[in-house]
């Protein structure tokens, strides 16, 4: 972690603009499902402490690209991943990365939330436990605390820690989710549609809740909203059919794509 | 069709293909359907509780006689003249205890019936006894009252089990007999007898002449403190009735019983299709009469081993060897099998040879289980010259005919674990055995035990292959450990269920009422482990 850390500041002086640093890099990347190719070369930049959204129609690749960043897509028998994506300019797919640790920095919301079916408390202090984060009970029950008020779910939570997680609402179980995902200090964090589920308060919350991540954290999201995209992201980028369409700020990506697909499909012409 | 009016907003009521006749007698045609089906399998299900009610009140029926056994009171001569207190093991105790008994009855003098006599109370008698007094031997000295338990026959006549008695009906006539013991006549005051007689399959012969053979019930006249078996009947002078008998019991005097003082006593089962004879019976009712005789909770069924007398065989050596026997099926079968099913379903790539092995092991749990029997002794006992009739071996066998029920219930409810969970451990960088052993395992452990406890159950109440390996042994100890020749539960109850004796067609019933209880309570702990399972989350 320490080498890392030299890395990335040397990259961060490198770059010597206003423009954050380079957090994750996706060069060429593909990705097979058996016969059927998902992903065709695509490059992607993810940038530090900031929102980068991935837009377009279903079936365009853009959960397949983002679970490649944490390489979920290993659990999938036949996905086969080439290209080379790299966290602070180390490949994630290098055969010496530990892909638990690699998770442990880069880590994920899903689409559905989904808590253990245990108490609130053990759901967010199961990856500091199990990454040896907290020294003692004291220490863990701080780690738990601070990122149940990070993902802002401590105030409706914290009488009844010890209550089962999956008895929260849908939007306070996805908070719940973010709350886990924080309490083992990634550097990124992966949402894979965190709002599908969930109705516009309950989404309200939790975009704002990724607008204050945003401070600590470098967040890729995957969205079928281009409110959300819109309001959220500082970055997008459009898939379509497996290609990235484009990329850009996320402003200029709304106002003026370059590419003509994306302007159908943000102006809902197709998707 | 376009002349149909809209429904919505239409005044009068539309014609549409929703509302015409055809549609309602489809609609009709839908509900009739769905009230059949629905009949049908209240139907079904008011069947199969029926076949369990009949079932089980059979089994109950049957079985409730076999909970408790009669004991005779016998006042036992235990002084130093019949035993020795220096020396326990010499005294003859089956003779003291015959002894007591026969002097009872002291008219009965042949050989033969001395022997029925000695015959009425079971063979285990001294054993019983000579326990006693090792625990006890404050009972040496003296004359002691000691029940002792009677043999089966004369226990399942008492039960009414072998044989229909009538109750004892009041004479309405004299009755004289010419002597006190031996062959004798009687002399009836009126012919009455003579039609029962004849209604109790009584054979016609020359003059009006009855006889009443062994294949007829039997007619026990009770008066003058003794008992006379009726052999034949004719009629006599002037519309009396002259009987042969043989007395059982003597009479006190040859005075003659008036109307009301003499007592017929019918024995509806006839003596040659009967287990217990006239006289037993009598000798029995005597002692029943007399208060010696009391019903007692079986201990003997409940807490001890095997015998080949119904009266003194019980079923604690089968309990303790199915004990023995299912713990080391679950020690076994559990582990190897909750292994396999993880490994399979979570870690083993999906290839041909995992293919095959899935296949391999849904084949298994298919297999007949005398041919796991055959397995057992081939490899376990020959090849590795294992103890035979041991609950070790019984143990494997069954863990190797449980081992794809556990394996194939296992993976289902692994498999049943949603991905989300699975996704959610990895996803904030659990390894794959915490994912599994953390997360996926505990939620699907409620389904595991359940197959588990169903292959338990399973296993209990199998037969065929411990048959192969030598469990169907007559075993009278209890035994004391995984490698003491034992039997089991269904093999006990197969073994009874083959046994001759009247007795034990009521210890096979309250065997398997036992076996029963303990399904019951194997259910009853799944249900009480995966409640505290389900508690947690």
């Amino acid at each position: 972690m320490n080498i890392m850390t030299e890395a990335s500041v040397e990259q961060k002086l490198s770059s010597g603009t206003n423009e954050p640093s380079i957090k994750m890099k996706g060069e060429k990347v593909s990705v097979h499902y058996g016969e059927k190719r998902a992903l065709f070369d695509v490059d992607l930049d993810v940038r530090e402490n900031q929102v980068t959204a991935l837009i377009g129609p279903s079936g365009c690749g853009k959960s397949t690209f983002l679970r490649c960043l944490n390489r979920m897509n290993d659990t999938i028998d036949i996905a086969r991943v080439s290209g080379k994506i790299t966290l602070d300019g180390e490949d994630v797919y290098d055969p010496k990365i530990d892909v638990v640790e690699l998770r442990a920095r880069v880590g994920m919301v899903f689409q559905k939330p989904n808590p253990f079916p245990k108490s609130i408390y053990e759901n967010v202090a199961y990856g500091p436990r199990i990454h040896g984060l907290a020294r003692s009970k004291a220490e863990l029950d701080g780690i738990v605390e601070s990122s149940l008020k990070k993902a802002g779910l401590f105030n409706e939570v914290k009488d009844r820690l010890l209550e089962s997680g999956t008895g929260l609402s849908g939007g306070q179980q996805q908070r719940l989710c973010i709350a886990r995902a924080i309490a083992v200090s990634p550097e990124v964090i992966l949402m894979d549609e965190p709002c599908s589920a969930l109705d516009p308060i309950a989404t309200a919350r939790v975009e704002e809740l990724i607008d204050e991540l945003r401070q600590n954290y470098t967040i890729v999201i995957v969205t079928h909203s281009m409110q959300q995209a819109a309001r959220v992201s500082q970055r997008t980028a459009m898939f379509h059919l497996g290609y990235l369409v484009e990329e850009g700020a996320t402003d200029k990506m709304f106002t003026n794509p370059d590419d003509k697909r994306t302007q159908d499909y943000i102006t809902g012409r197709f998707g | 069709m376009t002349n149909a009016i809209s429904s919505f907003g239409a005044v009068g009521r539309p014609v549409s293909i929703h509302t015409d006749d055809a549609a309602k007698v489809r609609l009709k045609g839908r509900y009739r359907t769905e009230t059949w089906f629905k009949w049908l399998g209240a139907a079904a299900v008011a069947l199969a509780g029926l076949f369990l009610v009949l079932l089980l009140s059979t089994i109950v029926t049957q079985a409730i006689p076999a909970l408790r056994q009669n004991y005779l009171t016998l006042p036992i001569d235990l002084s130093a003249a019949k035993v020795d207190p220096a020396k326990l093991d010499a005294a003859n105790y089956d003779a003291i205890a015959q002894e007591a008994l026969t002097a009872k009855f002291p008219d009965v003098t042949s050989r033969q019936d001395k022997r029925l006599l000695r015959g009425l109370i079971s063979t285990g008698t001294g054993v019983f006894l000579r326990k006693d007094i090792a625990a006890d031997p404050g009972m040496l000295g003296g004359t002691v009252d000691y029940a002792v338990p009677l043999d089966d026959f004369a226990d399942l006549y008492l039960k009414g089990l072998l044989a229909d008695v009538g109750s004892d009906e009041a004479i309405s006539t004299s009755v004289t007999p010419s002597e006190t013991s031996g062959d004798i006549d009687l002399t009836f005051g009126d012919d009455a007898m003579l039609t029962l007689a004849r209604g109790h399959g009584a054979t016609e012969g020359e003059n009006g002449m009855l006889t009443l053979t062994s294949g007829a019930s039997s007619l026990l006249v009770a008066f003058n403190g003794g008992t006379v078996k009726l052999t034949a009947l004719s009629p006599g002078a002037s519309g009396t009735a002259v009987a042969k008998g043989t007395v059982i019991e003597a009479l006190d005097s040859t005075a003659p019983a008036a109307s009301g003082q003499a007592f017929l006593r019918v024995i509806d089962t006839p003596e040659a299709s009967r287990k217990i004879s006239d006289k037993m019976i009598v000798w029995l009712d005597t002692l029943k009469s007399a208060g010696l005789i009391e019903s007692r909770f079986n201990s003997i069924f409940f807490f001890t081993g095997a015998s080949r007398e119904p009266e003194l065989a019980g079923v604690w050596g089968a309990v303790v060897g199915s004990f023995l026997t299912m713990i080391v099926t679950l020690a076994i079968a559990f582990p190897i099998g909750v292994s396999a099913a993880i490994y399979l379903e979570e870690f083993a790539p999906k290839n041909r040879l995992t293919t095959i092995i899935e296949v391999n092991i849904n084949n298994l749990a298919a297999v007949p289980s005398i041919v796991f029997g055959l397995l057992g002794l081939a490899v376990f006992l020959n090849f590795f010259g294992m103890p035979r009739s041991a609950p070790v071996v019984g143990g494997m066998v069954l863990a190797l005919m449980t081992l794809p029920i556990i394996i194939i219930a296992s993976r289902a409810s692994l498999r049943a674990v949603p991905p989300s969970i699975r996704e959610a451990a990895l996803g904030i960088g659990a390894s794959k055995v915490q994912t599994v052993f953390h997360h996926v395992l505990p939620l699907a452990m409620p389904g595991i035990m359940t197959g588990t406890i169903l292959g338990m159950a399973h296993a209990l109440g199998e037969t065929a292959p411990l048959l192969m390996i030598g469990m169907v042994a007559f075993i009278v100890d209890i035994p004391g450990g995984f490698t003491d020749p034992a039997t089991i539960l269904p093999v006990q109850i197969f073994m009874w269920a083959d046994f001759p004796e009247a007795g034990f067609q009521q210890k096979t019933s309250a065997a398997i009422l036992i076996l029963l209880v303990f399904l019951v309570i194997m259910n009853a702990i799944a249900v009480i482990l995966r409640r505290r399972f389900e508690r947690r989350w």
